[in-house]
């Protein structure tokens, strides 16, 4: 479960201070799914980064069960995130040089897994997404939504408790995004996740669980709670 | 994964990667190739040195020669007391003498036993170089001769011309003849160390240790061939039959020694008993020649201790000016085409980590720990490091085997001018040059010895070169490390974003 308290981030830019997140508390519950709209510039990539703890927040806490991410060393954070967080992000951010497979075992590396057993997990991997033909191809050779079909796998590859996702479908087709909205859907549902995605796209936040809106570094509700089963 | 990330990563950027292995290889190669080149000097340096004073010998130890040494050579026709003591123009005469050369004085032969005893000396042996002057002929008409010399040639007058000269003036109606040749008494249970140790058997068998009070003799081949001497065939020393017992082939250009005898049978020949001119010492260790030749001095104090450096720093000629440029530009332009090439290197890392900001980002956000990326980053141009090492070498071995295959002909010129003394004849003095003393004698005699340039790299220089291009690999993945180390996972968001 994460609990954030009093979260505030400011950044020193060239024409002065900017307030990205503005004494935010938020809590998401273990397997919530919680979408974060908003305009562009209000904060929510911010706040997924506080989430993953890629970034610490000026003041406040950030509490992942039990871990104060705004205060834990690099290496701590390096190791949380390798057991339990996996990210999905909008440029899919995969390695143009390892193939789809290889690309996925890259989240498996820091956990020290053998490379036999990493070999199996990152197939079965690719399986729960539908690319298991495509396993040897790299990068350039898969389309865009194959891509973040990979990028999806190695986020789920090392079984995370939390899935980050900063607009996955924003650079995909119309189809395609139903597509990868789907299959996120499905793996949230079957593993459990605490999943949070970060849209500008309405309809595909109106699939979540809760919705929050982030406008100048605070949060709004939008809508209550739904029941996602 | 870490080798599969690797090797993508280098084929991805395979012209960058190579470029920079280009570059430490050439900076490696030349590297190579000037060590190698500078190892040949040394050894040319060696081979000079070694033809002027043998094998193993660190040091030498002379003495200055004092005004009443060098000489009287004089033909023994003494005419100052009267006509009556004169011999009858027209008697035929032959001289056989045996002199020290007036560069070198005489040591007691104590002085071998009080160098041996110095600290750091390994070992030492004196020697006897001298001359052998043979002078024959017939007297010429006393009037003439008095007319022309004004009587005053009995204190030795040498002939004007150096050796086989047929040493005649106007006023001489008769002629005479002038040879001479190299004698060095060695020690016969010693050969192993002095001017003997440079030369090869050839024939027959060296001196040894029952040899200490026998005629015999080892003559050099060119000598040997020169007056048709072969082994069994007699030569005279001082008027003294020696029987040749073998033949030595001395290296090219080496010190002008033509006959070895033992040293006890040269000492009584030439009336210098219980007398040195030249003791030569090896020292225990190659880098402690300095000092030991400081404590030699203390020991001998009116001796002249010289070191081979010291020789080394006399010679001159195309072999010294191919030195110095190993030693100087060589050695200089090695430093600066390797601090390019490391800077290059540097550069290129330092450009490529940062086009992969997003790429290693992301491996941050995955969990990679900033030592594990720095680790790929770091192994990808150790990879470059090694490649341009083998590279390097390669280049390094050609580069040294041009050099064997041009074999540049470099010369080597020692003495001719400190301590000159009379030579060619003059008063007193021997014709035909001095005696073949080593280090007195390259300070005396203008002694020019030929040596080809040969490039050799040994494993220390492949190691050296090795460990340079390992080191601008680090260098450069230290510098792209450093960069990947300071990325903050959050910059592969910010950047997609």
């Amino acid at each position: 479960m994460y609990e954030l308290h009093d979260v505030t981030k400011r950044y020193a830019t060239a024409r002065g201070p900017v307030l990205a997140l503005d004494r935010l508390d938020l809590t998401i519950p273990d397997g919530e799914w919680l979408a974060v709209q908003g305009p562009t510039g209000q904060g929510k990539s911010t706040l997924l980064q506080m989430l993953g703890g890629l970034d610490r927040p000026t003041t406040g806490s950030v509490v992942l069960d039990g871990t104060d991410l705004a205060r834990a060393s690099e290496l701590t954070a390096s190791r949380l995130r390798a057991r339990q967080i996996g990210f999905v992000f909008q440029s899919f951010n995969l390695i143009p040089t390892l193939s789809a497979q290889e690309n996925v075992e890259t989240a498996l590396v820091p956990l020290r897994v053998r490379p036999s057993e990493r070999r199996t997990r990152a197939a079965e991997a690719l399986d729960s997404v539908g690319l298991t033909d495509r396993a040897r191809h790299l990068p350039s050779e898969l389309s865009g939504g194959q891509q973040q079909r990979v990028a999806i796998a190695r986020a789920l590859v090392k079984a995370p408790a939390v899935l980050l996702a900063d607009e996955p479908t924003g650079n995909l087709d119309e189809d395609t995004r139903h597509d990868i909205m789907a299959v996120l859907e499905a793996l949230w549902r079957e593993r459990g996740l605490t999943f949070v995605l970060v849209t500008h796209d309405r309809t595909i936040a109106a699939r979540a669980q809760r919705r929050v809106t982030m406008r100048d570094g605070r949060l709004q509700e939008t809508e209550a709670v739904v029941d996602a089963t | 994964m870490f080798f599969v990330y690797l090797a993508r990563e280098l084929r991805r950027r395979a012209r960058q990667a190579t470029f920079i292995a280009l570059g430490l290889a050439v900076a490696v190669g030349l590297v190579l190739s000037v060590t190698a080149a500078s190892a040949g000097v040394k050894s040319a340096q060696g081979k000079v040195l070694q033809s002027l004073y043998g094998v193993g010998t660190d040091i030498t130890v002379t003495r200055a020669p004092t005004q009443a040494q060098g000489g009287p050579l004089g033909f023994g026709v003494r005419s100052g007391n009267g006509d009556q003591q004169r011999p009858k123009a027209g008697t035929t005469f032959t001289r056989d003498n045996l002199t020290s050369g007036p560069q070198l004085g005489a040591l007691k032969a104590s002085s071998v036993t009080q160098v041996r005893s110095v600290q750091g000396v390994a070992d030492a042996v004196g020697a006897l170089t001298l001359t052998d002057v043979r002078v024959s002929g017939k007297l010429p008409n006393a009037q003439s001769f008095s007319n022309g010399q004004n009587g005053s040639q009995g204190s030795g007058a040498g002939p004007p011309t150096s050796s086989n000269g047929s040493g005649s003036t106007q006023s001489f109606r008769s002629s005479f003849k002038v040879s001479s040749f190299t004698v060095t008494g060695v020690d016969p249970a010693h050969t192993s160390l002095g001017t003997l140790s440079s030369t090869s058997l050839a024939k027959g068998r060296s001196l040894r240790s029952t040899d200490t009070h026998a005629d015999v003799a080892v003559v050099t081949s060119d000598y040997a061939k020169q007056h048709d001497l072969k082994v069994g065939s007699t030569i005279s020393v001082a008027s003294k039959k020696f029987t040749v017992v073998g033949t030595v082939t001395a290296p090219r250009g080496s010190s002008p020694t033509d006959v070895y005898i033992p040293l006890a049978r040269a000492q009584a020949l030439s009336g210098l008993t219980g007398k040195v001119n030249t003791v030569y010492v090896s020292a225990t260790k190659n880098t402690a020649v300095d000092a030991v030749a400081a404590r030699i001095k203390n020991a001998v104090p009116s001796a002249t201790v010289t070191t081979s450096s010291d020789l080394a720093g006399q010679v001159s000629g195309s072999l010294s000016s191919a030195a110095s440029l190993a030693n100087n530009l060589g050695k200089w332009l090695s430093i600066a085409v390797l601090i390019a090439a490391f800077l290059l290197a540097s550069l290129l890392t330092l450009s490529a980590v940062s086009r992969r900001v997003r790429e290693l980002g992301t491996l941050k956000a995955l969990g990679w720990s900033s030592r594990r990326v720095v680790a790929q980053v770091v192994g990808e141009s150790l990879v470059i490091g090694a490649a341009g090492a083998a590279l390097g070498v390669a280049l390094g071995y050609a580069g040294a085997s041009v050099v064997n295959a041009v074999a540049p002909a470099l010369t080597a010129t020692s003495g001719g001018s400190a301590n000159t003394g009379p030579t060619g004849g003059g008063p007193g003095g021997p014709p035909g040059g001095a005696a073949a003393g080593p280090f007195g004698n390259a300070a005396s005699a203008a002694h020019t010895v030929t040596v080809h340039l040969s490039a050799a790299i040994d494993g220390r220089a492949v190691l050296l070169a090795v460990l340079l291009a390992v080191t601008g690999g680090l260098l450069a993945g230290a510098v792209g490390g450093w960069r990947a180390a300071r990325l903050r996972p959050a910059a592969a968001l910010a950047r997609i974003a």
